[in-house]
């Protein structure tokens, strides 16, 4: 029995500030940083999750620009911006992975343990306190790879949020957006299923109007030229306690979108 | 820890008591790291402030099961330190272990894969049958008869695998590893060290020398035997108990062939097995009460023969002894963990078990191969190897898995080492019975083979791929 349910601990950000920032979100996700990188605490979820989104991401990533994922740094050199960081849970593997990262959230104090936690294991990663609109303000130069996992969700304005992230994708380069589908399965499993039966997320997590369809992602982008090339769904299996990639985008789900120009490969 | 001592030829030898030694007081300075270097960096870094080593995975103790992980790490791409306290031309030398192991057919399978199973082979005599038999010292199956009362397992009835598995000196296969190991790059063999401080940091293992030099590395492995010392200093505790036995090693030459069977009897005292090696060899594991063990260690060769032959029986006909004489003390225990922040527990650090199945250093390769497995699918998504989340894969599999037959051999040793009637007459109905359901045998020969459960790719059968 295969049963679908939110890993949605990551998202404990409100990504974005400024314009588009739900200001009630913060305090929230706040006390919950400290714990971002205790795997037997409240973060376990995300723990068990993060190894089948990363490979699914390495994969993407390295796929698209022509590159082996086995090869010992098969992101070596690229740009890549992770929006939304948390405590870099992401950041760092794509950091050992070879990317040159930076990696941003809207909560102070989420970077700061982001960059505590980076500083201990020795691995150089820019961390800012930011928005995707203010890096586009600031003139920010553009990424071979844009990560927006477990963020959309939380963003007041969805198309202004996407729009931006766009815009720091390089031509030619790729943007992976994971979040959770509006569905009925979805506020079954990803907001009762993980709030209410497994106690997985602090109740109050998600507010499932905020759940975002694949096709309002693929509208939202589409002015900036990207275009959906893949999606994939992610299920937990209550037995095994663990996550696997699958068809069905019914509730957890990852798109993969691309930029066109550029050299293709880089 | 199996450090012998050896009192010169044939001469009783008696262990030091298995054991990891006490951690000095870890110092712990403020670990000083560049948020600006990489790990290149700060290797090179490193190794300008002198004497500091920085390598991906430390292991203590080069004993089978830190030698085979050290091998099998360098393999799979890892740079490895390898610590043991003792000078390997010691451990080397034929006099420092008399042990012989039982190697499974799917142990075979990872030496194999390592490149070591060439060196060995010559020497490794395969196991075509086992025969346990329980009972008095009268029974007819030591004189070469079938009874009732025995456990056959026929290695014809294992299809696909030609042998149940193979006798090979424990030299031989510490020789075979000694030689891989200083003969890859990636390894650095640190012995004689000893670890005198360890620190399991946020940012790194570091495990501090008595000669002053340090090993920083993203994870530590524990392979230092019973009563690690790392893993104390780690806080992991162990369910631990002896079992008032010792068990005395010999090998025996003997007139007739022994056809390729391994016999286990089981005597009052305890299991009796007669393992059959190379060149009309056995290797006899002749457990005892404690005190029973020391008088006949002490005993004259002749009368030690004698009490030898006794057990033996006649059907291999004369026998003569063809090595000193060594005896371990036999204890188990079993960790709470497996792991713990930048640690893992291999081999008889994890736990250590009775060899009335001759299951320890199987179960040790185990986790040899299981840790690879894991720590290679984590650094290929950039994972942090040391990392609990990482290293919790390896406890949930490791763990679990070895707990029935930790246990079980156990349950087996207590019901089989005593004397009392009722009991051996439950135990023949029970040996029996195991014999008459051909299904259940099969399962209790694929376990002794070591090829139950989730197998690590290490050990996985040539003719299967370890991944779609
Ligand atoms: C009589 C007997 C028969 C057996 N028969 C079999 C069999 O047939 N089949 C089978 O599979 N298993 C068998 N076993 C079990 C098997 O021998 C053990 O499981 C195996 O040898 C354990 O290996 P290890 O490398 O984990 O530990 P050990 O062999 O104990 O190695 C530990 C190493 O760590 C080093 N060390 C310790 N502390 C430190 C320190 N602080 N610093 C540096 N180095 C340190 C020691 O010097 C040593 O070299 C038998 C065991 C016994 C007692």
């Amino acid at each position: 029995m295969t049963t679908t349910a939110a890993d949605q601990a990551e998202s404990p950000t409100p990504r974005v500030s400024g314009a588009t920032v739900d200001g009630g979100e913060i305090a929230k996700f706040e006390k919950m940083a400290a714990e971002w990188w205790d795997p037997h605490g409240k973060f376990r979820p995300l723990h068990k999750f993060n190894p089948t989104r990363l490979a699914y991401i390495r994969d993407a990533i390295a796929g698209h620009l022509g590159r082996d994922p086995q090869s010992a740094a098969p992101l070596r050199g690229l740009r890549l911006l992770d929006v939304g960081c948390g405590g870099g849970l992401v950041c760092e593997p794509m950091r050992r992975l070879g990317a040159e990262v930076v990696g941003i959230d809207a909560s102070e104090m989420n970077v700061k343990v982001a960059a505590t936690h980076a500083e201990e294991t020795g691995l150089s990663i820019d961390y800012r306190a930011s928005t995707v609109e203010a890096l586009v303000d600031g003139g920010e130069p553009q990424f071979d790879a844009v990560l927006n996992l477990e963020a959309v969700e939380h963003v007041a304005d969805v198309d202004l949020f996407l729009q931006s992230s766009a815009a720091l994708v390089k031509p030619g380069g790729i943007m992976v957006v994971a979040t959770i589908n509006r569905t009925l399965k979805a506020v079954a499993t990803a907001k009762i299923g993980a709030e209410y039966v497994l106690r997985w997320l602090p109740v109050g997590t998600h507010d499932p109007r905020k759940f975002v369809k694949p096709s309002e992602i693929e509208r939202a982008i589409r002015p900036t030229g990207m275009t959906v090339k893949a999606s994939a769904g992610v299920a937990y299996n209550l037995l095994t306690d663990a996550w696997r990639v699958v068809d069905d985008v019914a509730v957890n789900y990852m798109i993969v979108a691309t930029k066109p120009g550029g050299p293709g490969n880089a | 820890m199996t450090l012998q001592t050896v009192a010169p030829a044939m001469g009783a030898v008696a262990a030091i008591p298995l054991g990891g030694r006490p951690v000095a007081s870890p110092d712990r300075p403020a670990a000083t790291k560049d948020i600006a270097m990489t790990n290149d960096e700060r290797d090179q870094a490193n190794s300008e402030q002198g004497g500091d080593l920085r390598v991906d995975v430390a292991i203590v103790g080069g004993g089978l099961a830190g030698g085979s992980l050290a091998l099998a790490l360098a393999g799979a791409g890892f740079r490895v330190a390898l610590v043991d306290a003792t000078d390997p031309s010691v451990m080397r030398d034929a006099a420092f272990d008399g042990r012989t192991t039982a190697l499974a057919y799917a142990t075979a399978r990872m030496f194999r894969r390592l490149g070591l199973w060439d060196a060995i082979a010559p020497s490794a005599e395969p196991i075509r049958d086992i025969l346990v038999t329980d009972g008095a010292l009268e029974s007819p199956s030591r004189r070469g008869g079938v009874v009732d009362s025995h456990l056959w397992f026929d290695g014809a009835a294992l299809d696909g695998e030609p042998y149940l598995g193979w006798i090979v000196e424990n030299q031989i296969i510490r020789n075979a590893l000694f030689d891989a190991i200083e003969a890859t790059d990636a390894i650095t063999l640190l012995a004689p060290a000893s670890a005198s401080g360890t620190s399991f940091d946020a940012g790194a293992a570091r495990i501090s020398l008595k000669d002053g030099r340090r090993i920083f590395a993203d994870l530590a492995v524990a392979a230092d035997g019973k009563r690690s010392a790392l893993a104390a200093a780690a806080d992991i505790r162990s369910h631990a108990w002896g079992y008032g036995q010792k068990a005395i090693v010999c090998s025996v030459a003997h007139e007739r062939s022994h056809d390729g069977v391994a016999q286990e009897y089981f005597l009052p005292g305890g299991p009796f097995a007669i393992l059959p090696m190379t060149n009309s060899r056995c290797s006899l594991v002749w457990t005892e009460r404690a005190d029973a063990a020391d008088a006949y260690i002490a005993l004259p060769d002749d009368a030690f023969l004698e009490a030898i032959g006794a057990r033996f029986g006649v059907y291999l006909g004369a026998l003569s002894l063809a090595s000193p004489r060594w005896s371990f003390p036999l204890g188990f225990h079993f960790s709470e963990s497996f792991v713990a922040r930048r640690l893992a527990l291999v081999g008889d650090a994890a736990r250590a078990i009775h060899p009335i199945a001759g299951q320890g250093f199987n179960l040790g390769l185990k986790d040899v191969a299981a840790l690879v497995d894991v720590l290679t699918s984590a650094r290929g998504l950039g994972r942090d190897i040391g990392d609990l989340s990482v290293l919790d894969e390896y406890d949930r599999w490791r763990r679990f898995d070895s707990a029935a037959l930790a246990f079980g051999t156990d349950m087996l040793n207590r019901l089989f080492s005593n004397d009392v009637g009722p009991i051996r007459a439950a135990r023949r109905l029970g040996l029996s019975a195991v014999n008459a359901l051909g299904p259940l045998k099969r399962t209790f020969m694929r376990e002794s083979g070591a090829d139950l459960g989730r197998l690590p790719s290490l050990l996985q059968p040539e003719r299967v791929s370890s991944a779609p």
